[in-house]
C-alpha cells in the first residue's frame, strides 16, 4: 500500500503556509503528516490528508502549484533503536531513501514514518518480505 | 570644419559608399535594385533619405558574413554581440577599418579632456565586446600610457590605480559606482584618487547617476556612445562641457527619425538615431537603425566644436536592455525556457542597479504544474538548467527565482516582461 503525497511549492514570503493550512482546514481536510523542505528562495510543503484528491484539485483551482508524489508510510516501535531497525532494512537492501518525515499523531503505540523512496515498487517489496507493518489509504481516512 | 565643407566632405563620401557597396555587397546591390536607386545617381548627402534603410534583423539574416562588403581574407578583425534570437550580431573590420576606429577613438579621447601624456585605465572587457579594444586602439592612436586592465577584479583595478596613477578611467558607469563601494570599504577615499576624467558607456545612465560619480570619485564624468554595428566605442562623446555627446558625423552620419512614419524630425525632437558609415569598408552599413531615442543639438557647443551633437539616451523603439554593455531581449529569455521544458511559463524580468553597486538582473518564473516537482534538489537543478540557459545565449549571469503561479502581474492578459528599476 502506498500513500498519495501533496507537495505544494512555495515562494518565502510570509503568511503563504497559514494560506495553505486554511484552505485545506476551512475544507474540512485534515493534515495528518507534514514537512518543508526549504532553500533560500521558496521552499516544499509536503503533506499527508485524508482526503488527498480533493485537496490536489483545491489548490491547483486556487492557483497553487502542486503535484501528487508515492510514499509509503511506515509503522515504527516507539523504543530507542526502532527507527535504526528499519533503516538497517532497508540500507542492508540497497534502497534509496529520498527524504522521510514523521507523523503528527500516532494512532496506536507505534511511532508513524513517511518515506520517499526512489524506487518504491522495490522498496515496498523488502518491507514486506521483512514484516515491516505499511499504513494504508484507509487508515489514513479512518484517523 | 565648416559646416559647407563638411557637407561636400559627407556628400562626396556618400557618392563613393553607394558606389562601393553596390559593387562589393550582394546584399547591398539586391537593395538598391528592389528600390530601382542607381548608386551614380547619389552625388549630395540630402540624397540619403531616397536610400534604404538597414536593420538589425538585416544583419541577423545575413549571418556570419553576408553583409560583409570584403570577403574574409580581407577582415583583419571580427568582433560579435548577443543577438534577439539565435544567431548574434557579427561585425568584420578591415585593417582600414580599424584605423578609423582608432582615429574616432583617439577624436573621443581627446574630446573627453585627455592630453597626450595621460594614462589611461581602460576597465571595459577585453574580448568579442567592442568596449576593451575599441578604448586600446584610440588610446595607443593618441599616444596615451594604456593599461589594459579589462573588466573586473576590483581590488586589482584599486591597485593600479593607486600604484601607476592614471588620470583617465575608462568603463560602464555602473562599475564605477560599485568601484568607489569597494575603495570606501578598503580604507581609500575614492576623491583622492588619481583619476580625473572618467569616460562612461555601454549602458544607460541618467545624469543624476553622474553627479553622483562626479561627487564619489572628485572627476570629471563623461559620456560615450557607440555600438558595435557601426564601430563600437568612438560614434559620439561628451565634451567637459557635457552638453550632448558630440557626434564624428564626417565618418558617421547621424539623422533622427520618427520611427512610426521614418520620416526626418526637427532638430531638438526626439526621435530614433540612424547612422550611415560613411568610409568604413568591411561591413559599411547604410541607415542603420539603432533603435536609440535621441534627439539631436545642431548648434555650435561652447567648446567650439560644430559638430552636431546627441542627447543621451532616452530611450528604446524595442525592448532590449542593455546591461553591463550586454544587450539583452525578452525574446532569448523566452527562447530559453521553451527549449528548458517544452513550456513557456510566464515570467518577468526585473533590472534592478544596487546602491553605488552594479545592474543586476533577476529572471521570475512562474512555476507551474509540469515544473513543479517535490523534491528541492530537482528545483534547484531547474533554477541551474535556466540560469545556464541564458548564460549560454546572453553572455549573462542572471539572479533566476521561482515563483508561485499567477504571481506576475498581469495586464490585459499578457504579462509585463521587464521591470526596470534603473533611475539614478
Amino acid at each position: 500500500m502506498r500513500l498519495k503525497q501533496i507537495s505544494v511549492f512555495l515562494e518565502n514570503k510570509k503568511g503563504r503556509l497559514q494560506d495553505v493550512c486554511s484552505l485545506l482546514g476551512s475544507n474540512g481536510i485534515n493534515m495528518r503528516a507534514l514537512t518543508i523542505a526549504e532553500t533560500e528562495s521558496f521552499g516544499v510543503l509536503r503533506m499527508v490528508v485524508d482526503k488527498s484528491d480533493q485537496a490536489i484539485d483545491l489548490l491547483r483551482k486556487n492557483d497553487f502549484a502542486a503535484n501528487v508524489t508515492d510514499v509509503v508510510a511506515v509503522e515504527v516501535e516507539d523504543k530507542p533503536g526502532g527507527l535504526a531497525g528499519i533503516l538497517k532494512i532497508i540500507s542492508d537492501n540497497d534502497v534509496n531513501i529520498e527524504y522521510m518525515y514523521g507523523f503528527v499523531e500516532k494512532f496506536s503505540d507505534k511511532a508513524l514514518l513517511v518515506f520517499r523512496f526512489e524506487d518504491t515498487d522495490h522498496a515496498q517489496r523488502i518491507l514486506n518480505e521483512n514484516g515491516v507493518s505499511i499504513v494504508a489509504e484507509k487508515d489514513i481516512q479512518g484517523l | 570644419m565648416d559646416p559647407q565643407q563638411l557637407k561636400g566632405v559627407q556628400s562626396e563620401r556618400l557618392a563613393k559608399l553607394a558606389e562601393y557597396v553596390y559593387s562589393n555587397s550582394p546584399f547591398y546591390q539586391q537593395r538598391f535594385d528592389q528600390h530601382k536607386i542607381k548608386p551614380d545617381s547619389i552625388k549630395t548627402i540630402e540624397q540619403i533619405t531616397d536610400l534604404p534603410f538597414t536593420t538589425k534583423i538585416d544583419l541577423r539574416d545575413n549571418y556570419p558574413f553576408g553583409m560583409f562588403s570584403v570577403p574574409q581574407k580581407g577582415i583583419t578583425e571580427i568582433h560579435v554581440s548577443s543577438g534577439t534570437t539565435g544567431n548574434p550580431t557579427v561585425v568584420g573590420y578591415t585593417k582600414e577599418d580599424i584605423k578609423l576606429w582608432s582615429d574616432v577613438m583617439a577624436r573621443a579621447l581627446c574630446c573627453a579632456g585627455a592630453e597626450p601624456d595621460d594614462t589611461i585605465q581602460i576597465a571595459y572587457g577585453y574580448g568579442l565586446f567592442t568596449g576593451g579594444l575599441g578604448f586600446h586602439y584610440g588610446s595607443l592612436e593618441m599616444g596615451l600610457t594604456t593599461i589594459p586592465a579589462s573588466s573586473g577584479q576590483t581590488k586589482r583595478q584599486l591597485k593600479i590605480m593607486q600604484d601607476f596613477k592614471p588620470r583617465i578611467l575608462a568603463c560602464t558607469p555602473s562599475y564605477a559606482l560599485y568601484m568607489a563601494e569597494q575603495a570606501k570599504e578598503l580604507g581609500i577615499d575614492p576623491r583622492k584618487s588619481s583619476w580625473k576624467i572618467g569616460i562612461f558607456g555601454a549602458e544607460p545612465w541618467s545624469d543624476s547617476m553622474r553627479d553622483e560619480i562626479e561627487n564619489l570619485w572628485d572627476m570629471l564624468a563623461t559620456d560615450v556612445y557607440g555600438l558595435s554595428e557601426i564601430i563600437g566605442p568612438g560614434v559620439a562623446q561628451e565634451c567637459p562641457h557635457k552638453d550632448g555627446l558630440h557626434i564624428f558625423s564626417d565618418v558617421f552620419f547621424p539623422e533622427i527619425i520618427d520611427p512610426a512614419t521614418d520620416q526626418p524630425v526637427e532638430p531638438g525632437q526626439d526621435g530614433e538615431l540612424v547612422i550611415t558609415t560613411l568610409t568604413k569598408q568591411g561591413i559599411p552599413l547604410i541607415r542603420y537603425r539603432t533603435r536609440d531615442i535621441v534627439s539631436m543639438n545642431i548648434e555650435k557647443c561652447r567648446c567650439g566644436r560644430t559638430s552636431p551633437r546627441i542627447s543621451k539616451i532616452k530611450g528604446r523603439t524595442d525592448d532590449m536592455i542593455i546591461i553591463r554593455g550586454i544587450n539583452l531581449f525578452p525574446s532569448q529569455i523566452e527562447e530559453v525556457l521553451l527549449s528548458i521544458e517544452g513550456t513557456q511559463p510566464h515570467y518577468q524580468i526585473v533590472v534592478d542597479r544596487k546602491e553605488h553597486g552594479l545592474d543586476m538582473v533577476q529572471v521570475q518564473v512562474e512555476i507551474e504544474e509540469q515544473l513543479f516537482s517535490d523534491e528541492v534538489r530537482k528545483l534547484n537543478e531547474l533554477k541551474a538548467k535556466i540560469q545556464n540557459g541564458i548564460e549560454g545565449v546572453v553572455g549573462l549571469r542572471v539572479d533566476v527565482k521561482l515563483v508561485e503561479p499567477k504571481t506576475i502581474v498581469r495586464s490585459e492578459g499578457k504579462s509585463k516582461r521587464v521591470i526596470d528599476k534603473r533611475k539614478n
